[in-house]
């Protein structure tokens, strides 16, 4: 039975938690010339960072975080995912403006030289980030972060549990679930069955307009934030097809070799 | 006016500065609120909005959660236990549940836009402080003006508040009273001198853990909104303290007039709601179900006739919003108010009953929710004032800009 982690006036616990603003997963993407269109289409929290925000918030409730604060590197607009993590319950937020230009080329390692750079400042002792954005879904961030922090990582979390100066992750694998014991200070990557979101109550909207958001312009860091990689082309998932009937398994052979070409 | 703070409402920033905002522009913490409430009617409404409506019952679960989430006392202050947002506020939050029950929206409807607004606008500090903060935490209050025979006639009504010493003794029964089922918080509208007639009338608040005397009789088995318990209420000698009465003695009349212009806007959120619920629910089965080999959407007459109907919807949603932000900018809103309730009462029965239509046979089942849409909407016609009511009232504003004087 583990005892749990109670930080004493002298220790207080900061969990950090990055949050990235997305087009929402329930609408329709289109492609046009190269770019997916974001203009006019509604733009939500990554839905792995709103159960990074949900499990930040339960560590506080559980008076295991003392503060929370919630990240993003995003462009001016990316605020609004702001509003909703201190609606959720965050004390404090960071906004690192990215010009709109050069949002669309903004990639995993320029993010994670930023959070590095703040972990630096911050000094927390937990990182939570969503395993990836439903956009980019590169999913590295959290582990470039870990590297470059030198910090342990567990990712695709499906459970947390902090005690003693360390955090145990429960991670979903190919084999099944492993669990690893994390030093302090690490970083998490959240995964679907880590937990269930909460929506704000309107008593805690209201309460975010008055905590402060610290806005500061990516370059002022002193990051190097150049991309590395260029988009080629970008395209919409080809229609699918009707399936066929086969009548023997010669034709079935034929086809999956000539057609199909996976033989 | 009594305001119970002179609140500064969020600015609504336009795109090009000096002019005004489109009316559907909503501030951040709008948005927050109006996605917020959509999540908590998915999550915690539409699982159970089969049941409730066929067992004529809420579900306390509902009622437990809708207190948690903040929105029974939606424009309460927070240092009163509230959530402190404005009245557009409300008429979002009643919108988001009329989408998927209309139900849910009216007992939250009369708690926020009568209940809560009767203690805003009318009482003093000391009832405020008493019975806003339960209000917004954990009791259901009701409005108590409609008796057997005074209905559109309410101020030929017959509850008494006879004077003894102290206090008044209340008399009478009302009956159509929403949230009656399960409210503890009574603003009762009684007559301390029917000799006096309509300027006899005086609000009084009652509740039931600290009066003796109020009962509910029978629970009205309804048409539609059938999980909103509509309550006949006996008060059987209801002694009542002096300081109980809401503002002034003979001044029930206004309060009623006036709040029930404010709720109104609410009601036609609800059916703006109910419309676009309706919608919802029918729309993508047109694009799913084929006849003659093409999807039923795509036949032009239904094409027409859906167009008309989402074209209705956004006028009617206009012009609620529209009254909404008169009243919160202290803006003359009675026309806008009547207008806004009289249309959308209309376009919500003239959609579900489409929608019925376009749905075909399903339509006119159960579980695909449209007929409930369509039985819910009728009452927007009839309660917080009949659409003929609102006739007469615009009749007059109508006259007033032309008759000579």
């Amino acid at each position: 039975m583990s005892l749990m982690y109670r930080p004493t006036a002298a220790q207080q616990m900061k969990v950090v938690v990055g949050v990235k603003r997305v087009v929402d997963y329930s609408v329709k993407i289109r492609v046009k010339d190269n770019k997916v269109q974001t203009d006019n289409v509604k733009m939500s929290v990554n839905p792995f960072c709103e159960i990074a925000l949900e499990e930040a918030v339960r560590l506080k409730e559980k008076k295991i975080a003392t503060e929370v604060i919630a990240v993003t590197v995003g462009v001016k607009k990316a605020d609004d995912v702001l509003r909703t993590a201190m609606a959720l319950g965050c004390d404090k937020a960071i906004h690192i403006v990215v010009p709109d230009a050069e949002a669309a080329t903004l990639e995993p390692l320029a993010v994670a030289k930023v959070l590095a750079k703040l972990h630096e400042e911050l000094k927390p002792d937990l990182w939570i980030l969503g395993k990836q954005a439903v956009d980019g879904d590169f999913g590295s961030t959290p582990q470039l972060l870990a590297g470059l922090i030198d910090a342990p990582q567990g990712t695709f979390a499906s459970e947390i549990a902090v005690a003693d100066g360390k955090v145990k992750v429960t991670r979903e694998i190919d084999a099944g679930r492993q669990v690893v014991e994390l030093n302090l200070p690490a970083v998490v990557a959240a995964d679907l069955r880590l937990n269930q979101p909460r929506f704000p109550n309107l008593q805690s909207i209201m309460k975010a307009r008055k905590k402060p958001v610290d806005t500061r312009p990516i370059d002022k860091l002193g990051v190097d934030t150049k991309p590395h990689l260029a988009t080629v082309k970008v395209e919409e998932p080809a229609a699918r097809k009707a399936g066929i009937k086969v009548k023997t398994v010669e034709e079935l052979f034929d086809k999956l070799r000539n057609e199909a070409k996976v033989l | 006016m009594n305001r119970l703070l002179s609140r500064s409402v969020p600015m609504l920033c336009s795109a090009v500065p000096g002019l005004p905002a489109p009316c559907t522009t909503l501030t951040e913490d709008e948005k927050m609120l109006q996605s917020s409430v959509r999540e908590f009617a998915l999550q915690h409404v539409q699982p159970r909005v089969l049941k409730m409506d066929e067992a004529a019952k809420m579900d306390p679960v509902v009622i437990q959660e809708a207190f948690k989430a903040g929105l029974m006392g939606i424009e309460t202050p927070a240092d009163l236990q509230g959530s402190g947002m404005s009245f557009f506020g409300s008429i979002l939050a009643i919108e988001q549940l009329a989408r998927v029950d209309g139900a849910t929206s009216v007992m939250i409807d009369v708690q926020n836009t009568l209940v809560n607004n009767i203690f805003f606008r009318y009482a003093n500090a000391a009832q405020k402080a008493k019975y806003l903060p339960r209000l917004a935490q954990d009791t259901i209050g009701c409005f108590c003006l409609t008796e057997p025979s005074s209905g559109s006639d309410a101020f030929a009504l017959k509850t008494r508040a006879e004077k003894k010493g102290d206090s008044y003794v209340l008399n009478g029964s009302k009956i159509f009273i929403t949230n009656g089922g399960e409210a503890n918080i009574f603003l009762v509208m009684a007559t301390v001198d029917p000799s006096k007639g309509y300027k006899g009338i005086t609000c009084f608040v009652v509740d039931s853990r600290e009066q003796k005397g109020v009962s509910v009789g029978r629970l009205e088995h309804k048409l539609g909104i059938r999980a909103s318990s509509t309550a006949e209420l006996n008060f059987d000698n209801v002694v009542v303290p002096a300081e109980n009465v809401i503002s002034e003695v003979g001044k029930g009349y206004k309060i009623a007039i006036e709040i029930l212009n404010e709720g109104r806007i609410g009601i036609a959120s609800q059916m703006v709601g109910i419309a676009q619920g309706a919608m919802d629910a029918t729309m993508p089965y047109l694009f799913q179900r084929k006849q003659f080999n093409t999807a039923i959407g795509d036949f032009q007459g239904m094409q027409f006739q859906y167009a008309q109907a989402a074209m209705e919807i956004h006028a009617a949603r206009l012009m609620v919003y529209n009254a909404a932000r008169k009243k919160d900018n202290g803006e003359a809103f009675v026309e806008d108010a009547a207008m806004a309730k009289l249309f959308a009462s209309q376009v919500a029965e003239r959609t579900a009953s489409k929608c019925i239509e376009w749905m075909g046979g399903v339509g006119f089942t159960k579980e695909y929710h449209v007929e409930r849409f369509y039985r819910d909407a009728k009452i927007g016609a009839i309660y917080e004032g009949t659409s003929n009511i609102q006739l007469h009232t615009l009749a007059k504003f109508v006259k007033d800009r032309y008759a000579q004087k």
